[in-house]
């Protein structure tokens, strides 16, 4: 399913913080294909394509995908049922805070 | 606070050091520089006169309290399109453009707590070495392990730092690939499931781990680990793609 060319999420945390006006490798989402639980971190990450796309890393199906256009970037993250901050974890500096 | 946004910053070498023949670290001072988690990476992008544009992620290796600057520990990759640039062109003084920190999953503070298993490959140490310097400049004593696999001695990158921060619960376990010096005691193969099991038996129960290098290196950490009992959520990893 996987090969020695994959990466993980983080290495595009970049484009990911800028799509999302946060920090999204600690993000905790939900495949909506096999149901895990994970942060964004733990996707594997296809990048040499015309865009990005990041897969579960437990079913490999398509969670986010995004390209840029000339007028800016379109994200499809119909893959995740949900994102959303994990519970307890710890604050971080670039992270939104639950208070 | 809402959080900033990350923007491109020019970023001035201010110091250029030889780790190994293949690695460098670069100081970089920022006009924005933000503090950083160890862990965290920096986006580099290079542009050529026709517009072409370049961009990779580089590690930080310099622990947070450095403010202003960071510390880049570069590989220089033969047919790579940034890091020669890094290795052949940059002197100090020079402009480069960059944004960061980046990152918030790959990463550890000592409130996280450990024990910590650190498992790098090849420049894959870089980011793992911000954690231990981290933990060295804090004071903190969480049982650490770095299990390190390089291709020969000369290839280790912070050799003899690490080798000066031994101790205080930090054990440093090179293994080596291709060569190893006469009178060698430490590991000579590829990291495997037997040797994962030999670490985490010294370190003790609900290790924490971070792992970094070529993704084979890492599929084999994270496949083994998970046979070995460590819980999946327990062992973050970040993959760099084929090794060189």
């Amino acid at each position: 399913m996987f090969d020695e060319s994959t990466l993980d999420a983080n290495a595009v945390a970049g484009e990911l913080e800028v799509l999302f006006a946060v920090e999204m490798t600690a993000v905790v989402g939900k495949c909506a294909h096999c149901g895990n639980e994970a942060a964004v971190g733990t996707l594997r990450a296809y990048v040499n394509a015309p865009g990005v796309v990041l897969r579960c890393s437990i079913c490999g199906e398509v969670v986010i995908a995004w390209a840029w256009t000339p007028t800016g970037g379109r994200v499809d993250r119909s893959g995740a049922s949900w994102l959303g901050q994990p519970s307890g974890a710890a604050p971080s500096a670039a992270a939104p805070s639950e208070a | 606070m809402p959080p900033e946004p990350l923007v491109w910053q020019i970023a001035t070498v201010s110091a250029i050091r030889g780790e190994t023949e293949r690695a460098s670290s670069f100081t970089l001072s920022l006009p924005a520089w933000r503090p950083h988690r160890a862990g965290q990476h920096y986006d580099v992008r290079l542009t050529a006169a026709d517009g072409y544009q370049a961009q990779r992620s580089y590690s930080i290796a310099s622990p947070p309290a450095h403010t202003g600057v960071v510390d880049l520990t570069i590989e220089r990759i033969p047919d790579g399109e940034v890091s020669p640039y890094f290795h052949d062109v940059l002197e100090v003084g020079d402009l480069v453009e960059v944004r960061g920190p980046i990152g918030g999953y790959f990463v550890w503070e000592p409130a996280l707590g450990g024990p910590l298993l650190l498992v790098a490959g090849g420049s894959g140490v870089v980011p793992l070495m911000a954690m231990i310097r981290q933990r060295a400049a804090a004071g903190d004593t969480t049982p650490t392990t770095l299990l390190y696999s390089a291709r020969d001695v000369d290839d280790l990158i912070y050799r003899d730092e690490l080798d000066a921060l031994a101790g205080d619960g930090l054990r440093v376990l090179p293994t080596l690939t291709r060569a190893h010096p006469p009178g060698w005691t430490g590991y000579a193969r590829r990291v495997d499931e037997p040797m994962l099991a030999e670490v985490l038996a010294a370190l003790g129960p609900d290790p924490l781990v971070y792992a970094c290098g070529p993704t084979l290196l890492v599929e084999t950490v994270a496949a083994g680990l998970v046979n070995l009992g460590v819980p999946p959520d327990r062992v973050r990893t970040e993959r760099f793609g084929p090794s060189n």
